[in-house]
């Protein structure tokens, strides 16, 4: 894999996502590149952002000083309000999550499936760190948007027919954004809607394991 | 009865015994009842059982009560942030129930309201589903989930009043209610204890029935990931 085909980067991947954003829309975002899709949000696009440990109009990072130990998102850091902000309790938080209220969810992925199977919580023996909010995010959200590297450090392809860790969700994934493009979960496989800049559709599939169709 | 006690040591006399089961507040170091857990430290209660969100870090929160084995078995979300947890669990020390979080927050909600199961879809097709019920209702498949009745519920609000009437403050607010109302005895420490009649009864997030006993801080309210911005400069 001396000259593995690079793509988008972390920054790219996280701008290519905030087009999937909706105007009017609540959106969950998860803890890594997904945390990132806000730095990115369209011009005319209004989106309020759900925390799920208790508040929907989740603000930037504080000024220096300003930091509040009640303020927190879901990955523990230090946030700030919103004129639109509320809060409410961990319970109120996933009755709307799991009711269907949240209309999208952008999430990190260990591994994806051809199926839209999603595996993003767990390596068995190795750190065992839970699910956190993904299970109940990816069973009731309207949309479940997964943003992640095509391949591992080894060059082996995370986009398989059937995901080998864990399921975080079976059959719950939608769209799948890569440093290599972005391709849509459909019946009998994937289909590749785009392709990163500097990446050939040969490239794409060669790094995909999971069927390609359409 | 007063609800006001002196200290966590004096509000949790008598409601401590070994194999208990014990309901806390709290997400991530945000909003957790950090003076009822050293108590409990300091009490030395064994083989507990403790829902709660996260395992807290080491040396502070729930950590230090894994780091005394007082912990037999903890009903978590997430266990990411404590390196003494991942060691007791990997070798067998510790049992964990891993709780999708949405889950977690309902089987205390229902636990504290009087409902023994609920059907969810959060899990299907996981190791979460396995060996419990499954059941179809509209084409959809959901899995049964049990409510979770504790004996104890320590909680950590921003103000009381003497009724134990609670309010809470931003996204300290996450588990606490559902804790507190999972128990069948709930102590909850404050910030403040205001005069009665000096809260909005409007503006009550948790009614007093669910608080049995008050103690007040201080707190030290450990912030966990520190992150900020730069102002601009213009």
């Amino acid at each position: 894999m001396a000259d593995a085909i690079k793509g988008w980067d972390r920054n790219q991947i996280a701008e290519r996502a905030a087009l999937e954003l909706r105007d009017g829309t609540y959106v969950n975002l998860g803890i890594g590149i997904p945390t990132l899709v806000s730095n990115y949000i369209p011009k005319g696009v209004n989106v309020t952002l759900q925390s799920e440990n208790g508040m929907l109009g989740m603000g930037p990072f504080p000024f220096e000083g300003d930091e509040d130990p009640d303020l927190i998102n879901a990955g523990k850091q230090t946030i700030t309000e919103l004129p639109q902000t509320a809060y409410f309790d961990s319970a109120q938080s996933f009755a709307m999550i799991r009711g269907g209220k949240i209309a999208m969810a952008i999430l990190g992925a260990m591994e994806v499936s051809e199926a839209g199977d999603l595996a993003n919580w767990m390596i068995p023996g190795k750190l065992v760190k839970g699910m956190g909010g993904a299970m109940d995010l990816v069973a009731g959200v309207g949309r479940v948007v997964v943003v992640m590297d095509h391949t591992s450090k080894h060059g082996e392809s995370k986009v398989l027919r059937e995901c080998s860790l864990p399921l975080t969700g079976k059959a719950v994934v939608n769209r799948i954004i890569t440093n290599l493009g972005v391709l849509d979960v459909v019946a009998g496989g994937l289909k590749i809607v785009e392709l990163a800049e500097g990446v050939s559709e040969a490239d794409l599939r060669a790094a995909t394991e999971a069927r390609i169709v359409g | 009865m007063k609800k006001e006690f002196a200290s966590a040591s004096a509000a949790l006399e008598g409601l401590l015994f070994d194999g208990m089961t014990i309901a806390s507040g709290g997400f991530g170091l945000c909003g957790i009842p950090e003076l009822l857990i050293e108590a409990i430290k300091n009490a030395g209660t064994k083989n507990l059982t403790i829902a709660s969100n996260n395992a807290g870090v080491d040396g502070f929160g729930l950590g230090v009560l894994l780091a005394t084995r007082q912990v037999k078995k903890m009903i978590s979300s997430y266990v990411g942030e404590n390196a003494e947890f991942m060691r007791q669990y990997l070798s067998g020390e510790l049992e964990l129930e891993f709780t999708p979080q949405g889950t977690l927050a309902e089987r205390l909600r229902a636990g504290g309201a009087g409902i023994p199961g609920f059907y969810t879809k959060t899990g299907v097709g996981t190791v979460i589903a396995e060996g419990k019920e499954h059941k179809d209702f509209n084409g959809q498949t959901y899995i049964l989930e049990r409510g979770i009745v504790a004996d104890l519920s320590i909680v950590k609000a921003w103000k009381a009043d003497p009724s134990g009437n609670l309010v809470f403050r931003k996204t300290a607010r996450n588990f606490n209610p559902p804790a507190a109302t999972a128990g069948k005895i709930c102590v909850a420490e404050v910030e403040e204890i205001v005069p009665l009649g000096s809260l909005d009864p409007d503006t009550i997030h948790l009614p007093g029935i669910y608080v049995h006993r008050l103690i007040k801080g201080p707190h030290e309210k450990r912030i966990e990931n520190r992150t900020t911005r730069k102002k601009e400069t213009l």
